[in-house]
């Protein structure tokens, strides 16, 4: 049984960090508790928890997309676009998820084709994208948007529901498949021991290509996601999200040598990080402290996986 | 004349295995001491006492009349111990003068660096060893020669008293190395005291003073090499009772089921290997590291694939272009170095025995977690794996049982020719006579197994064939009934008439 557990050493870690705010807020301001403000904040962390989705796809693979924030607002863009040609809202979001699937295939294209490092690549990519859109649009944003492309045109909480559904049956589907498909595994093998899933007939460099193709996809309904919020789309949108998404990931207990992680944990770390912001607001705290107790969050997350190992090479010599 | 260098009495352990028992060994200043073994006959590992990488258990180091009491290169280097290496250790995106001047160079990190003297001091030593070499050029864009030859002007720079050359010939051309024995010997007549380990005979009669063998870890003989001939060397080298008793059995021999004709492929310098792999056979493949073994191994399996040459599998041709390619043919290759590629150490033992048969436990797109534990269940019975449970990560388990898994992940296959790389390399006794009896059950089975080994008694204890490699291809095939030790080491050497006669 404890060796059972031990394996989701860290996902109970964060849950239990989550358990603690959240009793937290249940003493300090019940308030948080309220219908609507937890509808909210599922709604805000939705498109969060899709992007963070194929990051933990990309992270497993033992790479790393940092050009999602650029991606996620050129789809929004796309998204508006589509939109105003008169096509209907389903084609359209179809439309945007190949568009972000196509981005992502240019990334995987680079890294798994040419073997450039990702880091270097999603870089790249990330600035070329950001400024090709900027030059595009004149920074100006898109407006005057078709009445059913708000909300779906399903009316607000009608469009909420949606939102939610959409993330989490995107969710479900890939823990599911992490765990039941051969891709899935497959993905795993390569980002533990690319050697060695070669060895055995996993195409590695495969495995990375449709990670970073899922990543793209992803963004794409990330942004859709996102953009039906609001009646007009901003050209700016997305600054940041790969750190936000990335940090989830790793909160979450994904390894960033690739291999070891599940969706759960991303889950988890989604929700952590996405309820500390509004946490502090009701318990009274500056906003701006979100931040930087974010980023203690993932140094502690951090450091406990190289406890273990410390107090092993500790206890040996 | 005293010894500059003077090891006494010098055992060491790694774990179970004893690489060095009691070793005495000491080198002269102007003297040329070769010390000659088969692979893992301690060699290495003595070399690695001298340079400080690893203390003696118990006996002493001697260099210039201090002692060497712990390990630490940086005190042997103070005490003008230099090793060179078959493969030079230079920075490869440093000039020549850059990398002469580490080590050579002291004072605060922050010290001004004087590059006229730099360059200077490099011009000079480049010109004692003889090398034409501009002090500019990036180190990495230098051959391999040149490269050892800026190697050894770092050594002489540090005055260094000994120098340990370990396999320098190995990778040079004709016309290099005899520059560079001439450079041994100018060395050796400037009072240096040289260490030179090698595997060319010839080269080690002709250049050295004294002969040191080493077997087993064990110093067996030290003596002049005036009067020595190759012949008895390999008679030192390989002089072992072969105690180990083997599981080997006589089982019906079929058809060729893995079939090599003129196979080569420059990448991994495998070249004109012809080779048969009959049902039921197990073929050793025997040779000096380095002799390209895993190599071809590798160019077999897909890893680096073959660029001329005709391999048939099942006496049907193949293009095994990919590792992919290579098990749709029916071949299983379990690789050295089991810890980084023969399993996935953090993934479980159900999931690593099938990890090469996905296809197989998939029902439409799905994993069948029913098939899965089904299929590494049949295995960690047949093959009595010690794991707590299927869900037990790999890593958990002893050196023996992880070979196992990866053993259970091949055949899970159902392969028709079966590549082993040093399959119990790093296991314990006990585990070892099970890895062997399983080899054997498995020809017994029908599988074509081709066995790399560098353990002789395994080689010759296992086989019904053994073939040797030296230099990317095979040199000589032995029968069971015909292999001794000592024309296995002489073709692995390359020493025709003992291994004629």
């Amino acid at each position: 049984m404890t060796r059972g557990l031990g394996r989701y050493r860290r996902e109970l870690g964060v849950a239990a960090a989550l358990a603690v705010l959240l009793a937290l807020l249940a003493v300090k301001a019940p308030a948080f508790f309220a219908a609507a403000n937890l509808r909210d904040l599922l709604v805000a962390n939705a498109p969060v928890l899709v992007a963070a989705v194929g990051m933990t796809l990309v992270v497993l693979a033992r790479q790393i997309d940092i050009s999602i924030g650029s991606q996620f607002a050129i789809c929004g863009v796309a998204a508006g676009l589509l939109a105003k040609t008169g096509l209907p809202m389903p084609f359209v979001t179809i439309g945007v998820v190949a568009a972000g699937a196509g981005l992502g295939a240019i990334n995987g294209a680079l890294v798994a084709g040419l073997g450039l490092p990702a880091i270097v690549v999603t870089l790249a990519t990330m600035v070329v994208l950001r400024e090709g859109l900027r030059w595009r649009t004149e920074g100006v944003w898109i407006q005057d948007l078709p009445e059913r492309f708000q909300w779906f045109g399903l009316g607000q909480a009608g469009g909420r529901t949606a939102i939610v559904v959409a993330a989490l049956v995107v969710f479900a589907a890939f823990a599911w498949g992490l765990r039941r498909l051969a891709a899935g595994r497959a993905v795993y093998a390569a980002g533990s021991d690319p050697e060695a899933a070669r060895l055995v007939g996993i195409h590695p460099r495969r495995v990375v290509f449709a990670a970073f193709v899922f990543m793209g996809a992803l963004t794409g309904l990330s942004a859709v996601l996102t953009a039906i919020q609001f009646i007009d789309v901003q050209t700016s949108a997305g600054a940041g999200l790969e750190m936000k998404v990335i940090a989830a990931v790793v909160v979450g207990g994904v390894a960033i040598s690739g291999g070891r992680g599940t969706l759960v944990g991303t889950l988890l770390g989604v929700t952590l990080l996405g309820t500390i912001g509004p946490a502090l607001t009701f318990l009274g705290t500056q906003a701006y402290w979100e931040r930087a107790l974010q980023g203690a969050v993932i140094l502690l997350a951090v450091s406990t996986d190289a406890l273990p190992s410390l107090v092993r090479t500790r206890g040996g010599a | 004349m005293d010894a500059i260098l003077d090891l006494r009495g010098v055992t060491k352990s790694f774990g179970a295995v004893r690489a060095l028992r009691g070793v005495d060994f000491d080198v002269r200043a102007g003297e040329v001491h070769a010390l000659v073994g088969e692979n893992g006959a301690g060699k290495s590992t003595l070399v690695k006492i001298i340079t400080g990488a690893h203390a003696p258990d118990t006996g002493t180091v001697n260099i210039g009349g201090q002692a060497l009491d712990r390990a630490d290169p940086l005190l042997a280097r103070r005490l003008g111990v230099a090793p060179i290496y078959q493969q030079p250790t230079l920075f490869p995106e440093l000039s020549v003068a850059e990398n002469l001047a580490f080590g050579l160079e002291t004072g605060s990190a922050w010290r001004r660096i004087d590059w006229r003297a730099r360059r200077a001091r490099a011009k000079s030593l480049l010109e004692r060893v003889g090398a034409q070499v501009d002090p500019d050029a990036d180190a990495g864009s230098l051959r391999m020669a040149e490269q050892q030859l800026v190697e050894i002007a770092r050594a002489l720079g540090a005055k260094a008293r000994v120098i340990i050359m370990d396999e320098p010939t190995a990778s040079l051309a004709e016309t290099e190395a005899e520059r560079l024995l001439a450079l041994v010997a100018e060395l050796r007549a400037s009072g240096v005291a040289i260490v030179y380990i090698s595997h060319r005979l010839p080269e080690v009669l002709r250049l050295s003073d004294r002969v040191t063998v080493l077997r087993d870890g064990a110093a067996v003989e030290t003596r002049p090499a005036a009067g020595l001939t190759q012949a008895d060397l390999i008679r030192a080298m390989v002089g072992r009772d072969l105690d180990a008793v083997f599981p080997k059995r006589d089982v019906p021999i079929g058809d060729a089921l893995l079939s090599a004709r003129g196979l080569r492929c420059r990448a991994a310098g495998v070249h004109g290997v012809d080779l048969d792999v009959r049902a039921g056979e197990i073929v050793g493949l025997a040779g000096l590291v380095g002799s390209g073994r895993t190599e071809l191994a590798r160019v077999l399996f897909g890893l680096t694939p073959a660029d001329g040459g005709e391999l048939r599998v099942r006496g049907q041709a193949l293009a095994v272009q990919s590792p992919a390619a290579a098990i749709r043919g029916g071949l299983a290759y379990v690789p050295e170095d089991r810890r980084r590629h023969g399993v996935i150490l953090e993934m479980s033992v159900g999931v690593n025995a099938t990890l090469a048969v996905l296809r197989a436990i998939r029902s439409g797109p799905f994993l069948d977690a029913a098939r899965e534990r089904e299929i590494a269940g049949t295995f960690v019975t047949r093959f009595a794996i010690k794991a707590p449970s299927l869900d037990t990560p790999v890593a958990n388990l002893s050196g023996g049982n992880q070979q196992k898994v990866a053993l259970a992940r091949w055949l899970a296959t159902r392969p028709s020719v079966l590549i082993l790389d040093e399959p119990t390399q790093g296991v314990d006794v006990g585990a070892k006579a099970e890895i062997h009896r399983l080899i054997v059950d498995l020809a017994a089975e029908g599988l074509a197994i081709l066995m790399i080994s560098s353990e002789m008694p395994e080689i010759l204890g296992m086989s019904d064939r053994i073939a040797v490699m030296r230099g990317g291809t095979i040199v000589g095939t032995l029968d069971r009934a015909a292999a001794t030790q000592e024309r296995l080491l002489a073709l692995a050497l390359g020493h025709v008439e003992a291994a004629a006669s």
